[in-house]
């Protein structure tokens, strides 16, 4: 039961912090699921993270995945209900008067400067992602090459990941 | 609709059903594979059910980003709050949900019976280092629409290296620079600024 609660309180804290996206709360997601709670190791959170980018969906999915490793079922659904139902009910409230603020002076003040911290916010998850998982040249070089090919192609992210994927198991084979 | 909100129009005839709405957003909820969910969006609601135009497609996805939660479920809340109401926002979000969910829980539960052979490791290492190339280009990506002057980038390297490196828990720091950056983007008497929208043809890995 307090293991729900913990679960409850750090994924509706999270929540409100993913502004402009999920890597925004991806700091505070190490600092608590790792170092605090110690719910995960921090590759264990990392590879939940990637393995979450390739879901349908939403891109925070790994959420239930941390819930279910706690605290199995109830974990998971507490952690997805937890992630989503506060800003869920802020998006809702505030998406039915922000139309009616369209003439508002503050709001393109709001909407870009917000802009720019969240991008901040994403640099800094990737940094941190980055210290966990460019461990050696090759995991490096697997994302600058992913990198340039999303960047400069349509192709679905799905397939570059998950050839990562491959590249890593190749690797060890060798 | 729900006769408070502003019209939007939605482009064609009566409101769809709450469970069409629930279903055609499992069906994105389900086969957004790879992350790019926005452009799944688009085409589930604006191409294939007509249930938005363009322009209102982009004024709520600009709300989305801008408040926090992530661009899917904002999107799904926004799309099933003008199309049913409260009721509609609930099942479309659900139905985005879903399948992910599902998915992951069971990822989990594989991850404890293999997530230790060295194998399986290292193919989710390899998966680590593939989804933070995606990360990176989806941030490029969201600064290049963003960022407009040099203030911008000040801000974003500020926000960065105080979270990465100087430990700054991120409430702190959205709520600085969250501070700093919209006075320094204030309204200024003469000065017109226009809100960032995003162009739609665009690709978005988010």
């Amino acid at each position: 039961m307090k293991q729900l609660g913990d679960i409850a309180g750090v994924f509706a804290y999270l929540s409100l912090l993913t502004v402009g996206g999920g890597m925004a709360a991806f700091p505070e997601l190490k600092t608590l699921t790792v170092d605090t709670y110690h719910w995960v190791t921090f590759p264990e959170m990392l590879h939940f993270y990637s393995l979450g980018q390739l879901a349908p969906g939403p891109n925070m999915m790994m959420v239930v995945s941390i819930g279910a490793v706690v605290a199995g079922l109830p974990g998971a659904a507490v952690a997805l209900i937890a992630f989503f139902l506060p800003t869920g009910i802020l998006t809702w409230a505030i998406g039915r008067v922000w139309t009616r603020l369209a003439t508002w002076r503050w709001r393109p003040a709001i909407q870009t400067g917000l802009g720019s911290v969240s991008v901040g916010l994403v640099l800094a998850g990737a940094i941190i992602m980055g210290r966990g998982a460019v461990t050696g040249v090759l995991w490096g070089a697997i994302a600058v090459v992913v990198f340039l090919l999303l960047l400069k192609t349509k192709i679905n992210p799905a397939y570059p990941i998950v050839a990562s994927g491959l590249v890593g198991m190749l690797a060890h084979w060798l | 609709m729900n006769e408070t909100s502003p019209p939007t129009k939605p482009p064609a005839g009566a409101p769809p059903s709450l469970g069409r709405i629930f279903w055609v957003f499992l069906v994105m909820g389900a086969t957004s594979l790879g992350g790019g969910v926005v452009g799944y969006l688009r085409t589930g609601l604006v191409v294939r059910n007509n249930w938005l135009d363009d322009v209102t497609f982009v004024e709520l996805l600009s709300i989305s980003q801008t408040l926090p939660g992530l661009n899917a479920t904002n999107m799904s809340i926004l799309v099933g709050d003008r199309l049913r109401g409260a009721r509609g926002a609930v099942l479309a979000t659900v139905g985005m949900c879903l399948p992910g969910a599902i998915l992951m829980t069971a990822a989990a539960y594989a991850y404890g019976i293999g997530g230790d052979d060295p194998l399986s490791k290292a193919f989710l290492h390899g998966i680590a280092a593939g989804a933070l190339g995606l990360i990176v280009v989806v941030m490029v990506q969201l600064g290049s629409r963003v960022l407009k002057e040099i203030a911008d980038y000040v801000i974003v390297l500020a926000t960065a290296a105080a979270v990465a490196f100087f430990h700054v828990s991120v409430p702190y720091a959205l709520i600085g620079a969250g501070i700093v950056a919209i006075w320094w983007h204030r309204p200024r008497a003469g000065k017109v600024h226009k809100p960032h929208n995003e162009p739609v043809g665009e690709r978005h890995h988010e």
